[in-house]
């Protein structure tokens, strides 16, 4: 047997054997085998509880495939609450035909990222549906972290914050697209997918006043900040010149006439805090290697609250609006 | 060496050239015996303004009035209405290139067809519909052409490789159009208050700078042919600064690294061979321009959409929503902040008008790069 059959999902003996054969196997854990209902979970602290589906389009693409983005998306969004990822659930719908072997990469993919943070997949469901009911592989994971650092709020933006970007911008969306049309681009043009925990944890440690943290997945930096600036009310200046964005990412957008602030990221953070911590804060992040290309590009004012404003090197200004009505494929 | 992407622009958006061209205009603008009113003729010009912030950088004495030069804003509704009756014929495949998916003419636009099930597709290059025409023999592979004199020449590119290659499938809808028919559209009208302009880049390339040569004679107004890079445009400023107090009129190349005076005469002989004037075209806000715009020579005629599927398209005129004012914006009457509906019932997600689909219409470019 090579590729996905209906039967797959029939509930009987051929579902059986996948699912003990692949997801047991590479996702084990004592929870998991007891193969109940659901899970029986014991949490004592204040929990953060999150959800997310899958749909990215080719499955494999460079630096990462459906299967990273499904672990590494949902454990970000626990790590950016301030929560350590513990459980996560996995759901699969995959087209009949899907090959086997595709199936067996995404799900060692799936164990090699659960690996980078204390998550595990505690709970799950597979169906398979009829060629053409879906594009090949959709994944539905959801996730419960516990919450070691509170207060982070969308909504806690002040004047006098200082606006931090992990990495450089961009990459995953470009890749995507780049993969998506064919279009070769020389250079180094790999997605961003990443667990994000392991940044975030050593940030929480560092006995800093953390006001606000997102990943900038969907919409990009430029919805990031655009929400923030809403939820708080604040506005948000940025030095377009101090935004971090590689060789090829901006090279397929002079050539596309896209926006490396409207590409969605998937192992890239924005933090706000105040001013005086900024330093200590790059020093952390600039110490990993995920994070080693962090920066520092605006801070936050009361000059037009409720907008971001991008300040060009040689003094004129625009706000940077909302990505809208692009042309952008799927690309999570 | 090799040639980076990023060679062709860095020197271009160097913050230290431009606050200097932006002091040595204000300088020497003070001269000026009457404000500048430019025109810059191509949506791509005014992309560039709006993104690079660069009417902050000018004295209240010169000002943009931004020109019809974005293909898919001047594209009447029953154009694009020929795009959607197309893409309704049985076993249709219509490819186009991107902003134009979203277009609305009067049943809707190709994004929601495409949505209804209709088989649309969006290219980068148009010669991947001759592969999309390879791949799918039995369909009729419609590709609908766009653009000024820039993207002519990979049109009749396509339909000179379609034509090598034997395929039989593949049908043009040419809707090329003309700059100096426009431009002269425009000043004939009287109205508009242009007494410069600042040259398309990429038209200039094909077509070298010499089809702007009446221009200066006709309505005495100097030219500067400027590159899209912010330190081009102020440069192309300056230079049309420096015409107007020395009381000069002519044509000015500032984009010397791409652009010549005769142009690529090999680009031009490929349109040439494929390609003839229209009796007369409709531009969406501006009207029946006459020799505006191109279609197939009759020896072509058998890949001519618009002549096979003839029985399939209407050809009435339909005029934009009563609220839009994208063709008094076209024509440089009017600035997008002067219209009711922009930002608010007209945005890029929901566009009422053309300019603001395009990222080269002015709608869009004060939409997404909107001046704090």
């Amino acid at each position: 047997m090579t590729h996905i059959q209906l039967s797959h999902g029939g509930g009987g003996e051929e579902m059986n054997r996948l699912i003990h054969s692949l997801f047991f196997e590479a996702f084990g854990n004592e929870t998991l085998l007891q193969s109940e209902d659901a899970a029986a979970l014991h949490i004592k602290s204040p929990i953060a509880f999150t959800t997310d589906g899958f749909t990215v389009s080719p499955l494999f693409f460079e630096g990462g495939d459906i299967g990273k983005i499904a672990i590494a998306g949902t454990v970000n969004d626990l790590a950016m609450m301030g929560a350590r990822p513990l459980y996560l659930s996995a759901a699969f719908i995959i087209e009949e035909g899907l090959a086997l072997e595709d199936l067996r990469r995404i799900v060692a993919s799936m164990s090699a990222e659960l690996a980078r943070s204390s998550a595990r997949i505690v709970c799950g469901d597979t169906k398979v549906v009829p060629k053409g009911a879906c594009d090949k592989l959709f994944i539905t994971t959801s996730g419960i972290g516990e919450i070691v650092y509170g207060g982070i709020s969308a909504h806690r933006l002040c004047a006098g914050d200082a606006i931090i970007v992990s990495r450089d911008i961009g990459a995953h969306g470009a890749t995507v697209l780049a993969a998506r049309e064919g279009i070769g681009i020389w250079g180094d043009l790999r997605s961003d997918c990443a667990t994000l925990w392991g940044a975030v944890a050593a940030l929480l440690e560092g006995a800093l006043s953390i006001h606000a943290l997102r990943d900038a997945t969907r919409g990009g930096l430029a919805a990031v900040l655009n929400e923030w600036a809403v939820a708080s009310n604040v506005c948000i200046e940025l030095e377009e010149e101090a935004i971090p964005i590689s060789g090829p990412v901006r090279g397929l957008c002079e050539l596309l006439g896209f926006e490396a602030t409207d590409f969605a990221n998937e192992g890239t953070f924005v933090l706000a805090l105040p001013k005086a911590q900024a330093p200590r804060a790059l020093e952390i992040l600039r110490a990993m290697e995920l994070t080693c290309n962090a920066a520092l590009i605006g801070e936050v004012s009361q000059k037009r609250p409720g907008r971001v404003i991008l300040k060009s090197p040689w003094g004129s200004s625009r706000y940077l609006e909302l990505p809208k009505g692009e042309l952008l494929p799927r690309i999570c | 060496m090799s040639l980076q992407l990023r060679d062709l622009y860095e020197g271009f958006r160097d913050a230290e050239v431009i606050k200097a061209l932006s002091k040595r205009i204000t300088q020497e603008s003070e001269a000026l015996r009457e404000p500048l009113h430019v025109m810059e003729v191509c949506g791509g010009h005014t992309h560039t303004i709006m993104k690079y912030g660069l009417k902050q950088l000018l004295p209240q004495n010169i000002r943009f009035i931004h020109g019809p030069g974005c293909p898919v804003c001047i594209m009447p509704k029953e154009r694009i209405d020929h795009a959607i009756d197309l893409s309704r014929m049985e076993d249709a495949i219509l490819c186009t290139l991107g902003d134009m998916i979203r277009v609305p003419g009067s049943k809707g636009s190709l994004a929601e067809e495409r949505a209804a099930g209709r088989d649309i597709r969006p290219l980068y290059t148009p010669l991947d519909a001759l592969k999309i025409a390879r791949e799918n023999p039995h369909k009729k592979v419609i590709f609908f052409a766009i653009g000024f004199e820039t993207t002519t020449p990979m049109s009749a590119a396509l339909l000179d490789a379609a034509i090598k290659a034997g395929v039989e499938n593949l049908f043009l809808h040419a809707n090329h159009v003309l700059v100096p028919p426009a431009v002269d559209a425009i000043m004939a009208d009287g109205r508009a208050k242009v007494n410069a302009f600042i040259g398309p880049s990429h038209v200039s390339v094909i077509t070298g700078s010499k089809i702007y040569e009446p221009l200066p004679i006709r309505y005495g107004t100097p030219v500067a042919v400027s590159g899209f890079e912010p330190v081009d445009v102020m440069e192309g400023i300056l230079m049309l600064v420096r015409q107007k107090n020395e009381a000069r009129c002519a044509v000015e190349v500032q984009y010397t690294r791409a652009v010549s005076r005769e142009g690529n005469t090999k680009a031009q002989a490929l349109i040439e061979r494929y390609m003839e004037p229209r009796a007369h075209f409709r531009w969406r806000g501006i009207g029946d321009i006459p020799h505006s715009a191109l279609r197939l020579r009759e020896a072509y005629a058998h890949y001519d959409a618009e002549r096979v599927f003839a029985e399939h398209l209407g050809n009435e005129p339909i005029d934009d929503h009563k609220l839009c004012i994208c063709g008094t914006i076209l024509k440089g009457l009017a600035s997008p902040k002067e219209c009711k509906v922009f930002g608010t019932a007209c945005t890029p997600s929901t566009p009422l008008g053309s300019c603001m689909v395009s990222s080269e219409g002015a709608c869009n470019a004060y939409f997404r790069f909107a001046e704090v």
